[in-house]
């Protein structure tokens, strides 16, 4: 585990020293999962980051009633969804919302969710202020932006 | 337990029944669950005929009456003659739920035509939401022909004790809730007895390599 966390640690400082940094903060590749049949909830995903520390403490959409932080967490094998003041976002490291982890929760969907189409999300940071980004629909139970990418 | 910080801490005589005695029982209680787990996902590994003839194939399982997307009755017997693969969740879940069925669809495919030996079966453990037309339009999502099945409280609680999973409700601002619960994929026999399993950790790839090898 310690190794796999030196190597990990090891790795962002290689990537950070590799990769120019953005200007200012910037929230990539964000994507959602199809919701199936009438869920009334979906989850949003996005990679962040900002040469700055900042922190994402807010989200909303017109697609939902409202957009909350969740954190999805295993114990044992048990699977805990739970809301979070806030996401720290570590100066130049970039923070992935994904799929078994951080994720944006829309929570009263007005419409399902359909595979293709696309919609604004606006996520507030404690700094940088809010930023508005199209979200691009991805298959129910997808796990990355790009599906095809997703299963290798 | 309130603290007062200027005395010292009396010792405490820990009688059968107070605080720090149910703690210490429901700390032993959850590793015992989790060694238990542990213990199923380490020891079925490796094994080409799963846990088939083990003590642990009747340690999962066991008999329910539910209903599905249709409303049909369907019970424990009904599910035998064929593989199953069988998670519990819920539709309100957005995240883990959604990754183990379309887990379940790919593995399912890559099976080719043996994938019709194989069905896959999605219990509810939010009962209160989830009815028969709500798991309908919900499991019509995913790739796979998906058996989706509720029923009252008490019929959902007996099955979830049969396959040993854990669910609560959590209660979030709005009155809105989530439910914690285990998520693990179970693999029962044509003969319904538990043989294998896969946690959110096990890839599509995974689980079909092991369904080919089980269902030969």
């Amino acid at each position: 585990m310690s190794i796999k966390l030196i190597a990990f640690a090891v790795g962002l400082v290689i990537a950070n020293s590799a990769l120019a940094q953005p200007a200012q903060l910037e929230v990539n590749n964000p994507w959602a999962r199809a919701t199936p049949g009438k869920a009334e909830n979906g989850a949003a995903y996005a990679t962040i980051q900002s040469p700055t520390a900042d922190r994402l403490v807010s989200a909303s959409s017109p697609v939902a009633k409202k957009a909350e932080l969740h954190t999805m967490s295993m114990q044992g094998m048990v699977m805990k969804m739970r809301p979070i003041d806030g996401l720290d976002i570590p100066a130049g490291q970039p923070v992935a919302l994904k799929p078994g982890g951080e994720h944006i929760m829309l929570m009263g969907l007005n419409e399902p969710l359909h595979e293709g189409q696309s919609f604004p999300l606006t996520l507030d940071f404690e700094k940088a202020g809010p930023r508005t980004v199209t979200v691009t629909v991805e298959k129910a139970g997808a796990k990355g932006p790009d599906s095809a990418a997703a299963h290798h | 337990m309130a603290r007062t910080p200027s005395t010292a801490q009396p010792p405490n005589p820990s009688p059968k029944g107070s605080p720090r005695f149910l703690l210490i029982a429901a700390i032993l209680a959850g590793l015992v669950i989790l060694g238990t787990g542990a213990f199923l996902a380490l020891s079925l590994r490796d094994t080409p005929r799963g846990a088939a003839g083990t003590v642990l194939a009747s340690a999962i399982g066991g008999p329910f009456q539910l209903v599905d997307q249709n409303g049909k009755t369907v019970t424990d017997s009904d599910l035998k003659g064929r593989w199953a693969l069988i998670y519990f969740g819920y539709t309100h879940c957005p995240d883990a739920c959604p990754t183990a069925l379309n887990d379940i669809s790919i593995a399912l495919a890559e099976l080719g035509p043996k994938r019709d030996t194989v069905r896959p079966v999605f219990i509810t453990v939010d009962p209160e939401r989830d009815t028969p037309e709500s798991l309908k339009a919900y499991v019509t999502s995913f790739d796979a022909p998906i058996l989706a099945l509720t029923g009252t409280a008490e019929q959902v609680a007996k099955a979830a004790k049969g396959y040993r999973v854990y669910y609560a409700k959590h209660p979030e601002a709005g009155g809105d809730y989530s439910m914690d619960h285990s998520s693990v994929i179970y693999v029962m026999d044509p003969e319904g007895r538990f043989t294998a399993s896969f946690t959110h950790e096990s890839t599509p790839e995974q689980i079909s390599e092991r369904l080919k090898k089980l269902i030969g």
